[in-house]
């Protein structure tokens, strides 16, 4: 298992574990980020900024800190 | 009278739903967030009326920022006779989630699955029968921007309304993760999704937020975005403006004043030393000048501009871009998004800032912008001043500001505890802007900025003449002489500039014009205007906004940042 973060940019992966809070785990379940939820990185951006990743042909704009969170599988 | 919320996520077009039912304009954009406040509307049909309101995009009804925790407080306390929860028909998995809760509270609803058009695009097909027949309440696919399906709504919310016996949604209670299964159960049985190749925007959405395309696709946005809003902004001021108020409107109002009032106090007042001048501060030549053939032309392409590229979907990729360097001010990249409307206007800037999480991360922004981010009416007259002396000390003026940006975060970051939070949000897809829309959004913008600009540019224009008369001005430019003179460089005269600076930005700069001013003295001075005191409009949303205790702070801040900053470049230039 690696992070969002260490997943290359352009690869599919399946999310396995998401750490942290409730809170967290709950904002990011309701925009759809949860286990077992298939993603594709797009990209992450300048400066270690945030991971760029698509769910459902749905963007979002994730920061690192909460990217090191979510653990996926690379397909 | 019947109350109905507009539900749903964050930019599904609940505002374009609500502007075709209730014929109420509201500023619409394609990023999260553009809705802070809500907004009310009737909709009447034969004897059946109707509030609906406009409630701010959320994801669930547990908030995570202060737009959200509106958009809950009016679904718990409101008690609505009918919800429409409108749907994005291109992302229904995570739209239904929210549809879950609010069925959960038995309270009428509908649902509008809108975006239909980009849906069939896509190739994404729903069973709208299956649909209905599951959540047991009336489905309806529309595309708001053109109206298509507002009419069948409208239909439907008249006879829901009306019924006597509720309609509710048959089904259970359930907890996160069984509602997430239940989503995936319906999805199955109602959605079909043809794989297509991705379109040309579609690839152009990615290269906009990775790093070296992005980076170089914003340079672009950006200068071809200054290159429009100042070559529309002059090609309206020098080819219809000027000439119209030269050769037709002065002359006219000069004839008709003096018909009536041939000389006196009020003479002087209504139209100064004569329309020919560009500052003859009388209310129905400068006043009308300023406002209409200097400030109007730049606010109109400005928004314009701003407009399309807030319908296009660009404006939360360069927040993304941005994110990093953001976070170094004490901002986080979304913090982009009321720092560039605030180059239209501090007032809307101010407001948007609700879309930021932490109270820490709002006044850093809010200040932030209120020091280092000109509205659109200073820049019009900075421009028209210093224009003509060279574009060096326009940037002189910008470069001063964007120093201040950079140092006043660093500094507040430092000193402020805490963390700014990080970024996280949808970013929508591009679209291409429906003209209609746009045309009426930059008109209800360039209104509000008439309604709100004549009273107090008027209003601005008495005090002065006032002022003068009763011997204020003399005694309050002999106090603060040695500020002036001493530290920034500037006649004692242009102190009635800097105090009017704070009901006018516009009308304060354009005092600066007959005091012959030598081209280093206006960098100071309009640098000084632009970083000092916020214009009495944008003063009362930062109260609002920050609360006394806060904006008072901020207030202190840009006092103090004003001077020390026209001393430092004083010392430079001069």
């Amino acid at each position: 298992m690696i992070t969002l973060v260490e997943l290359k940019n352009g690869k599919k992966a399946i999310i396995q574990k998401i750490e942290g809070g409730p809170g967290l785990k709950n904002r990011l379940e309701v925009m759809n980020i949860r286990e077992g939820k298939t993603i594709r990185k797009t990209c992450a951006a300048p400066l270690r900024g945030p991971v760029v990743l698509e769910i459902e042909g749905c963007k979002m704009a994730i920061g690192q800190g909460m990217a090191k969170k979510v653990w996926v599988e690379e397909i | 009278m019947k109350k109905i919320l507009l539900m749903g996520n964050p930019n599904v077009g609940k505002s374009v739903v609500f502007s075709r039912l209730t014929g109420v304009n509201v500023i619409q954009s394609n990023y999260p967030g553009t809705t802070v406040g809500y907004t009310k509307g009737q909709l009447k049909i034969g004897q059946n009326e109707m509030d609906i309101i406009d409630v701010p995009g959320t994801y669930s009804l547990s908030p995570s920022c202060k737009a959200e925790e509106v958009a809950r407080d009016m679904f718990f306390n409101e008690k609505p006779d009918l919800i429409i929860n409108v749907l994005d028909a291109t992302n229904l998995e995570r739209n239904l989630y929210l549809t879950l809760q609010i069925l959960e509270h038995n309270i009428p609803t509908v649902i509008v699955l809108n975006m239909w058009d980009a849906a069939k695009r896509k190739g994404i097909h729903v069973n709208l029968e299956k649909l209905n027949k599951i959540t047991g309440i009336n489905v309806i696919p529309a595309v708001a921007v053109t109206g298509e399906g507002i009419k069948d709504l409208v239909n439907i919310v008249n006879e829901t309304t009306i019924k006597k016996d509720k309609q509710l949604s048959k089904i259970p209670k359930m907890d996160d993760s069984e509602k997430w299964a239940f989503i995936g159960e319906i999805l199955s049985g109602v959605q079909k999704i043809e794989h297509r190749h991705p379109s040309l925007l579609e690839k152009l959405e990615d290269a906009s937020v990775r790093p070296l395309s992005g980076i170089i696709i914003a340079i672009i946005v950006i200068f071809i975005t200054m290159q429009v809003v100042i070559g529309f902004g002059e090609l309206l001021i020098n080819y219809i403006l000027d000439p119209l108020y030269y050769q037709y409107y002065g002359p006219f109002i000069t004839s008709v004043v003096e018909n009536f009032i041939p000389t006196g106090f009020i003479h002087d007042i209504l139209i100064g030393s004569g329309y020919e001048y560009e500052t003859s501060f009388g209310l129905l030549t400068t006043g009308i000048y300023v406002i209409f053939a200097v400030v109007l032309p730049y606010i109109l392409s400005f928004y314009l501009v701003l407009g399309f590229l807030e319908d296009f979907g660009y404006l939360p990729r360069l927040a993304v871009l941005l994110d990093s360097i953001m976070h170094k001010l004490g901002l986080h990249g979304y913090a982009t998004i009321p720092i560039v409307l605030g180059f239209g206007c501090n007032v809307p800037a101010m407001l948007s800032t609700r879309i930021l999480e932490g109270k820490r991360e709002k006044f850093i922004a809010a200040t932030l912008i209120a020091i280092s981010v000109p509205c659109m009416a200073q820049t019009a007259v900075i421009i028209g001043l210093l224009g003509k002396y060279g574009i060096q000390y326009i940037f002189m003026v910008y470069g001063t500001l964007l120093l201040l940006f950079i140092i006043m975060g660093s500094i507040l970051n430092f000193l402020l505890k805490g963390e700014s939070p990080e970024i996280f949000f949808e970013i929508p897809p591009y679209r291409i802007p429906h003209m209609g829309t746009l045309l009426k959004k930059t008109w209800m913008r360039v209104r509000g900025f008439l309604i709100e600009a004549l009273p107090f540019v008027f209003l601005g224009i008495l005090a002065i003449n006032i002022l003068y008369l009763v011997g204020i001005m003399s005694a309050l430019s002999n106090l603060l002489a040695p500020i002036m003179s001493q530290m920034l460089g500037l006649p004692n005269q242009a102190i009635d500039a800097l105090i009017m600076g704070f009901l006018r930005k516009d009308l304060a700069t354009a005092m600066l014009a007959p005091l012959n001013l030598s081209p280093t003295q206006l960098v100071v001075a309009c640098t000084v205007l632009a970083s000092s005191f916020p214009c009495i409009a944008t003063f009362i949303v930062l109260i609002k906004e920050l609360g006394i205790k806060d904006m008072l702070k901020t207030v202190v801040l840009m006092l103090f940042i004003a001077i020390i900053t026209g001393t430092i470049l004083n010392l430079i230039l001069n």
